[in-house]
């Protein structure tokens, strides 16, 4: 019986007995494989590779970043939200994507990293978040594009990650798939309303969607036979299908998503092909998105300082609070026992 | 940038009366209260639950993975256990 704290969503895996020869560690990677092969779940304390555990810290992280950062640039519009009742649901969803972020934190820290350690990664811009939230929100109806674009993207890469490998992964993206649906129903309601206005907010509308439609695709990641770490996932079932793959996924269910809509998707070479049973599209400007991800998008500089004044501001909350729990560590709390 | 280092807690929430707490994520909070706070806010935004527990992770423990094939072994060789181990004649009812 081991002493160590279960930890089975966070804290450090330090608990499993490190291999002790060379000939363990086959042992121990024969298991995992075996494992990773039956598609059962590796969990935090199970022995795993280091470049397994490498790469779920990056991935983990990233997409962490991205929710918090992603909280921004909707953000800027509650103040100015038409309606009461936009206005609360926007709350809702900022809300919804920094719970996000906390789950995926949990999720990141099973693997042996702390939760400072990444944001001091993420504040340093050593690690990334989506290129997509470095793009601005110039009008209302960006809302309802990013909902609609943005939000749908993220869920046709989400939802094969709730069969991801890795156990505290796939419990994290379980509960944000289901909470992601009303992000994407709200945005789609959003720009209906505007599509069906007056002309001016039809424009308004359409304009959005031409300027968020590309960056949508591009968040799938660079081409399969680009993407530097894609074929290692899809071996380690981290990731079950390919960028190219789910950025196809994608485009067949927004198009006629847009007709219904009454906008149109700014891409002259979107077409129909029968004998694929998937719509051709154009070829992406991918030296826009290498030069986004390299730090030159219009929001780069923008979304980096404002976290960093975020987390500043919050300084004195974070020390008052713990200053308040250790002056009151022998009271019994206002909580009552179970 | 300062570092505040707050405890992990693991969350359970029952979702409704006449069902067990179940574990629902974890978190880190000061103390047990601020705990129980966030816990509401981030396991709990969409009804969710009707009460909730935080426990420090520290205080659970756990067994070994490595130990699970001995220290499970005992329950898995007594198919005698379990209800549809026993031959009864067709027909026999309510048992």
């Amino acid at each position: 019986m081991a002493t160590a704290a279960a930890r089975d969503t966070a804290g450090s895996p330090t608990a499993y007995e490190a291999p002790a020869g060379p000939g363990d560690t086959d042992a121990f990677q024969r298991a995992f494989d075996a494992a990773v092969a039956a598609d059962e779940r590796i969990e935090p304390r199970d022995w795993m590779p280091d470049a397994y555990r490498a790469t779920l810290v990056r991935q983990i992280a990233q997409h962490a970043h991205s929710e918090i950062i992603g909280m921004q640039p909707e953000a800027n519009w509650i103040t100015r939200a038409p309606s009461l009742r936009r206005k609360a649901i926007l709350m809702a969803k900022v809300q919804d994507e920094a719970g996000h972020g906390l789950y995926l934190y949990s999720a990141a820290e099973t693997l042996g990293v702390s939760r400072d350690e990444l944001l001091d990664k993420l504040h340093a811009g050593r690690q990334k978040y989506s290129s997509i939230f470095n793009y601005p929100t110039l009008t209302w109806a960006d809302v309802g594009a990013i909902g609609w674009l943005v939000d749908g993207a993220a869920i046709t890469n989400q939802v094969p990650l709730c069969r991801c490998s890795y156990g505290p992964y796939a419990r994290a993206m379980v509960r944000i798939c289901k909470e992601e649906s009303f992000h994407q129903r709200q945005g789609y309601e959003l720009l209906l309303a505007l599509s069906k206005g007056t002309p001016e907010q039809h424009a308004m509308a359409q304009d959005a969607v031409d300027r968020w439609w590309w960056p949508s695709l591009m968040m799938f990641g660079p081409p399969d036979d680009e993407s530097q770490h894609s074929a290692q996932s899809m071996a380690w079932k981290i990731k079950r299908h390919s960028n190219d793959e789910l950025r196809q996924r994608f485009v067949d269910i927004c198009v006629p998503q847009a007709e219904s809509l009454g906008l149109t998707l700014p891409d002259p070479d979107l077409q129909w092909n029968e004998e694929r049973g998937h719509y051709d599209f154009g070829a992406i400007d991918w030296s826009e998105f290498w030069d986004v991800l390299k730090g030159n998008g219009p929001c780069n500089e923008q979304r980096l300082s404002r976290r960093r004044q975020a987390h500043q501001d919050g300084a004195w909350v974070r020390e008052a609070a713990a200053a308040h729990a250790a002056k009151h560590s022998d009271d019994t709390t206002g909580a009552t026992r179970a | 940038m300062t570092h505040t280092d707050w405890p992990l807690w693991e969350v359970f929430v029952r979702s409704r009366r006449g069902l067990s707490h179940t574990h629902a994520g974890s978190l880190h909070a000061p103390d047990a209260e601020l705990a129980l706070r966030n816990a509401r806010d981030l396991y709990t935004r969409r009804g969710e639950g009707v009460s909730i527990w935080v426990v420090p992770s520290s205080a659970v423990t756990a067994s070994s993975p490595d130990e699970k094939d001995p220290f499970f072994e005992p329950s898995a060789d007594k198919p005698y256990r379990h209800p549809t181990f026993y031959e009864i004649p067709e027909g026999v009812q309510h048992l």
